[in-house]
């Protein structure tokens, strides 16, 4: 049974996850993580026992459709509350390193 | 390269911004963000800021829907939101809210399509899905990309109103592709939901594949314009690597406008990188067969239909009305000049040729020239009256389109008015025939010495000497000289 295999993460998908993620991981993190992302995913597991079958599955958990709002314009931020929490700022711009 | 060739398949990924629109996709932040101060039409919905929840905009489904049957598209009776996961700082979220069709996601709408009009023919091209999303914000670099210390952003347009649409592989050539997407926003013009003139308002990635290569995804197409740029140079790139014996990789290029290149983003990101997932702070759309017939109810005239009116209303050969619907804005001008002076094929003659060729050459769009309705028909009433000639009406138009002075003037200001008297005629042609006594002696038994004559009168006349007139009196006068002899 497919549930109750036990789930094997390797070191890779972990750095992949980073990189997408766009964060380093020293050599220690790497293996925490290996084993803990494993352990999660093993814990998830535990909801493939359930039985679906015939079940639609459900796409919103409220019984709602069609929330809309006009298209009329409003007021926005005041630019020192846009940047209030920006750590770097120039020129009323947000701050970023380069990601290429 | 630009003609049709079975061997290249081109498929596109269009992105426009519902410009007319007042407010932002999921926010009631203003939509008119151009030339804004940096961050300044933001708001805790489109900052992504936590605890902030994203309302659809209304018109904005309805702007979609039309345009879903303008594209004679199947729409979707349900349909959801999706997250696009990716981290870059042009999403305050880190993701985008989009519609996706996997994983049990439904687009807005499917299996469309548009016929464009190239060399008198009709090409349908296939349309897999249109969808809304939202806009990401604007970075801006010091320099090139790859060279800038850091990125600034600018969030004030994030959260716009995108239109994405989805054509299958079905253009043949880069020019087809130019063509395809001329047609696309002239229709959503015609919708009035999309002004193309907007900086930025018309994005598109395109995927090229050729015979024996591999299918290559090309992104950051700026406008329309560049997207046969951009294509040429892939498929002169493929076939030398393909003419080498070179596999052509699978992967995705980035174009780059300045050095008129694509380059390898060397990307790593895959689809199932995105990990897409039903968004839950919004709820599941539904359209009654009830909603979609209203808004079928207000669609405006399309540009298929309009080119048909044009050729009964105007008399106007199929060509010509199929160029002149190609662009609202051009379409709009063409009948606002009919209305001043009815004289449609005359004008459409001028637009099709003197007008057109000028803007084609010097990349500009009819509304960045100053040429108007008014002025055109002017020039062209100018003709008929016998002030100028068609000749330098030719001349004229560039000034027109170029500093917008009315024709009238800039024909009095350049004494340009076509010289009609005899007298003055008369001794301009005594002075050509003694300066060019050998062309006077073959005139009188060749005919080509002849058109020489009348030219070097046209020449001394900067081109205003009656055309017809001034035929007439050369050879009346050669006449002359042959009962003398
Ligand atoms: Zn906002």
């Amino acid at each position: 049974m497919k549930q109750n295999r036990k789930t094997h993460i390797c070191r890779e998908e972990v750095e992949h996850v980073a990189w997408l993620a766009h964060i380093k991981l020293t050599e220690e993190e790497k293996n925490l993580f290996t084993e803990q992302f494993s352990r999660i995913l093993d814990y998830f597991k535990k909801i493939d026992e359930a039985d679906t079958d015939g079940v639609p599955p459900t796409y919103h958990v409220l019984d709602l459709v069609n929330i809309f709002r006009e298209d009329k314009s409003g007021k926005s931020l005041p630019k020192k509350e846009v940047l209030k929490n920006a750590p770097r700022q120039e020129d009323g711009f947000f701050k970023s390193p380069r990601i290429v | 390269m630009s003609k049709a060739d079975g061997t290249i398949k081109i498929g596109l990924e269009v992105h426009t911004q519902l410009t007319s629109l007042k407010s932002k996709l999921f926010c009631s932040c203003s939509s008119d963000y151009r030339g804004k101060e940096p961050n300044s039409v933001v708001c805790p919905v489109c900052l992504g800021l936590p605890g902030s929840l994203p309302v659809l905009n209304k018109k904005a489904v309805e702007y979609a829907v039309m345009a879903a049957l303008a594209f004679n598209c199947k729409i979707s009776k349900r349909m959801f939101f999706f997250r696009k996961n990716y981290y870059y700082p042009d999403l305050p979220k880190n993701f985008q809210i989009t519609q996706y069709d996997k994983a049990g996601g439904v687009p807005l709408a499917t299996n469309g399509y548009l016929y464009i009009g190239e060399q008198g023919k009709r090409k349908k091209i296939k349309i897999s899905r249109i969808h809304l999303e939202e806009d990401p914000g604007r970075l801006v670099h010091l320099g090139p990309i790859d060279q800038s210390p850091y990125t600034l952003v600018d969030y004030n347009r994030s959260g716009i109103a995108l239109l994405e649409t989805v054509t299958e592989p079905d253009m043949n050539s880069p020019r087809e592709a130019r063509v395809f997407l001329q047609k696309l926003r002239s229709v959503l013009e015609h919708l009035g939901i999309f002004d193309g003139s907007l900086e930025g308002a018309m994005r598109c990635d395109a995927n090229i594949s050729l015979a024996g290569g591999t299918r290559v995804e090309v992104k950051n197409i700026s406008s329309f314009k560049e997207v046969e740029r951009a294509l040429s140079f892939e498929i002169m790139r493929q076939k030398g690597l393909l003419e080498r014996g070179v596999a052509v990789k699978r992967e995705t290029r980035h174009w780059d406008a300045t050095r008129r290149i694509t380059v390898s983003l060397r990307t790593k990101e895959e689809e199932q990188d995105y990990r897409y997932f039903p968004e839950p702070d919004l709820v599941p759309i539904e359209l009654s067969e009830e909603y979609i017939n209203k808004v079928r109810s207000m669609m405006p005239e399309l540009p298929d239909d309009r080119m048909k009116r044009f050729m009964s209303s105007y008399g106007l050969p199929r060509y010509d009305a199929g160029v002149l619907v190609s662009s609202k804005a051009l379409a709009d001008f063409f009948e606002e000049c009919v209305k001043l002076y009815n004289k449609p094929k005359d004008i459409s003659n001028w637009m099709m040729s003197d007008l057109l060729r000028y803007l084609y050459e010097n990349n500009l769009e009819l509304q960045e020239s100053k040429i108007t309705p008014e002025k055109l028909v002017e020039m062209i009433r100018l003709i008929d009256e016998d002030v100028i000639s068609g000749k330098i009406a030719k001349r004229i138009l560039p000034k027109i389109i170029l500093t917008g002075k009315p024709p009238r003037k800039i024909v009095e200001e350049e004494g340009m008015m076509k010289i009609t008297d005899r007298q003055v005629l008369s001794e301009l042609i005594d002075r050509v025939f003694s300066e060019n006594p050998k062309a006077v002696k073959d005139a009188l038994v060749d005919e080509k010495a002849v058109h020489y004559l009348i030219g070097q009168l046209m020449k001394k006349t900067e081109g205003k000497a009656d055309p017809s007139l001034a035929a007439k009196m050369v050879n009346e006068k050669l006449h002359s000289i042959k009962k003398k002899t």
